[in-house]
């Protein structure tokens, strides 16, 4: 079977080592690693936005020649800033990740993602959380192959953080597509198919959830230990 | 935005048919006695004044839509940035200093100075940065280059540089000939067309460099291009005209509302009501007493500094709630 996503020596400098990734279909995949381990480095190489070497195809198609809006259908990013200048309303912001107008589809999300009282209104003007909302539902509405989600569960409440894995994992099943989605809190990666740990710009664990959750090389990374009582530091008496 | 684009264009179409036949006496008058005299009257004075005047205004509103949204700040303009003053000094350069006086060959001496005064504010602030570091960087380049006008101005080898000068550097459109007007308006055209182009690459980047790239679109090769045209449209029209304030701030503003805040979609309607604007603010110049000209950059700042000193107060509001 041909992966979804086939990433080869995916490298940025100073940042992010020569890696590869291979994605198959329906599967959401958390990226953990310490500050500055370069997790978002290998979101914005494989959504083309840093110059890399090597080569990151999406079923078969390198997606470093593709126009703007067939690339849409291939992929989408949502960034870790939540900054937004422009008094632009929520539905519109939905509506720009669309490659052609589709109101169906953004009622649609509005609807999910319960940003209706809120839809008409300009998103500078609205809380970081319900950005993210915002940004999320944008980053979803193409239906991309391959979503690469920054931080989306930062600044969320905790309805609002099983509701959007929830809301990514309905995406991937229902279109077959897959998901590589940076967090920081390691309890929720058990919500996940597969764990990538980075640490000092490097893949150094690719494992299923509760097998990373174990690893010495997670405890290693994060200088942390999983006791009985939950994490401690590690090595603090 | 139909209904609106309906409304722009009728808005437009009057102010440049007022433009053409105000003051309406003088022309009636002329008819009467000599109607070819009447007829070369408005070929050669009052048609070059209303070409430039939309022309002028539809660069300014075009360009200051396209630097807000490529500096993501509802401040950036062409005035606001230095880059009118810095064509004016790329201009006075080469009239007085090279002796230059091709229309055309002077119009590139203002898209250098322009593009140079962009190329130091990027330098000096770089594109994202905070409102306060933008407008001090802007400042800072407007009154470097005002003062390097004057000095070459005062130091040109003709003793009447800076009394020749001084309606040209105020803003006007008073007795411009039609090559003039050609070597404004035709470099500003080629470059304005391609910016329009640009605009739903600039909705894009509202939402971020990152997310725009992500899509495909080259934020960084975008900005080098919107600062590239951007030197060219103005520099030319600064060069026939004199630099003129506000316009390029206030008319994307308004735009703005027309297209519920997308920057990019911005670009055209912006530049349909900047060339309004200009032309209505050239109309209210010709209420003044006979024998006296007021330069219309006074009435675009006069009208534009209350506009401005609100936007200001606005965005202080939006922040701190």
């Amino acid at each position: 079977m041909t992966p979804l996503l086939d990433a080869q020596g995916i490298a940025v400098g100073g940042r992010l080592q020569p890696s590869d990734l291979l994605l198959p279909p329906s599967q959401m995949v958390a990226v953990i690693g310490p500050n500055g381990a370069g997790k978002t480095s290998l979101l914005r190489a494989l959504a083309g936005i840093e110059r890399t070497d090597g080569q990151v195809r999406i079923d078969d198609e390198d997606i470093a020649a593709t126009a703007p809006a067939r690339r849409m259908r291939f992929l989408s990013f949502m960034p870790a800033t939540r900054n937004l200048v422009w008094p632009i309303s929520a539905r519109d912001v939905i509506s720009l990740g669309l490659p052609k107008r589709d109101m169906d589809r953004v009622e649609q999300l509005v609807d999910q993602l319960e940003l209706a009282s809120i839809a008409d209104r300009p998103v500078n003007q609205l809380s970081t959380g319900e950005r993210s909302r915002v940004l999320l539902a944008r980053a979803l509405a193409a239906r991309p192959r391959l979503l690469l989600l920054d931080e989306p569960l930062s600044n969320l409440d905790p309805y609002w953080v099983l509701r959007v894995l929830e809301l990514i994992r309905g995406e991937t099943i229902a279109n077959g597509s897959a998901a590589l989605v940076s967090v920081h809190d390691l309890n929720q990666i058990a919500s996940f198919d597969r764990a990538l740990l980075l640490d000092k710009g490097k893949m150094v664990a690719d494992d299923g959830p509760q097998q990373m959750l174990q690893s010495p090389a997670l405890s290693t990374a994060f200088r942390i230990e999983r006791q009985a009582s939950g994490w401690t530091i590690r090595g603090a008496v | 935005m139909t209904r609106s684009w309906v409304l722009l264009a009728s808005a437009l179409s009057l102010a440049a048919i007022l433009s053409l036949i105000t003051p309406l006496e003088s022309l009636v008058e002329l008819r009467r006695s000599d109607p070819g005299l009447a007829w070369l009257l408005i070929q050669e004075l009052r048609l070059p004044r209303t070409l430039l005047g939309l022309g002028y205004g539809a660069v300014l509103g075009l360009t200051g839509a396209a630097l807000q949204a490529t500096f993501a700040n509802p401040l950036a303009s062409p005035d606001i940035t230095g880059s009118s003053s810095g064509a004016a000094l790329g201009a006075v350069a080469g009239a007085y200093w090279l002796g230059i006086s091709g229309p055309l060959a002077l119009a590139a001496c203002g898209a250098v100075g322009a593009g140079l005064a962009l190329a130091a504010l990027f330098v000096i602030a770089g594109r994202r940065s905070e409102t306060a570091t933008l407008l001090l960087a802007g400042v800072a380049i407007a009154l470097a280059a005002g003062a390097g006008t004057s000095l070459l101005l005062a130091l040109a080898p003709s003793p009447f540089a800076f009394y020749d000068s001084f309606e040209w550097l105020m803003g006007s459109f008073v007795d411009r000939s039609l090559p003039q007007a050609a070597a404004a308006l035709i470099p500003a055209a080629l470059a304005c067309a391609i910016l329009a182009r640009r605009s739903t690459a600039l909705d894009m980047m509202a939402l971020g460099d990152d997310v725009a790239a992500s899509v495909g679109f080259h934020p960084r090769r975008l900005a080098t291009e919107v600062v590239a045209l951007t030197a060219i449209a103005v520099g030319a029209c600064v060069s026939v005209c004199g630099a003129i304030a506000f316009v390029g701030l206030i008319a994307p503003f308004l735009a703005r509302s027309l297209t519920r805040g997308h920057p990019g979609r911005a670009l055209l309607p912006a530049g349909a009501i900047g060339a309004i604007l200009l032309v209505s603010a050239d109309l209210l110049v010709r209420l003044a007493p006979a024998g006296r000209a007021i330069p219309v950059g006074v009435i675009t700042t006069a009208i534009g500094t209350p506009i401005f000193i609100w936007i200001v107060a606005r965005m202080r509001r939006t922040v701190a709630s």
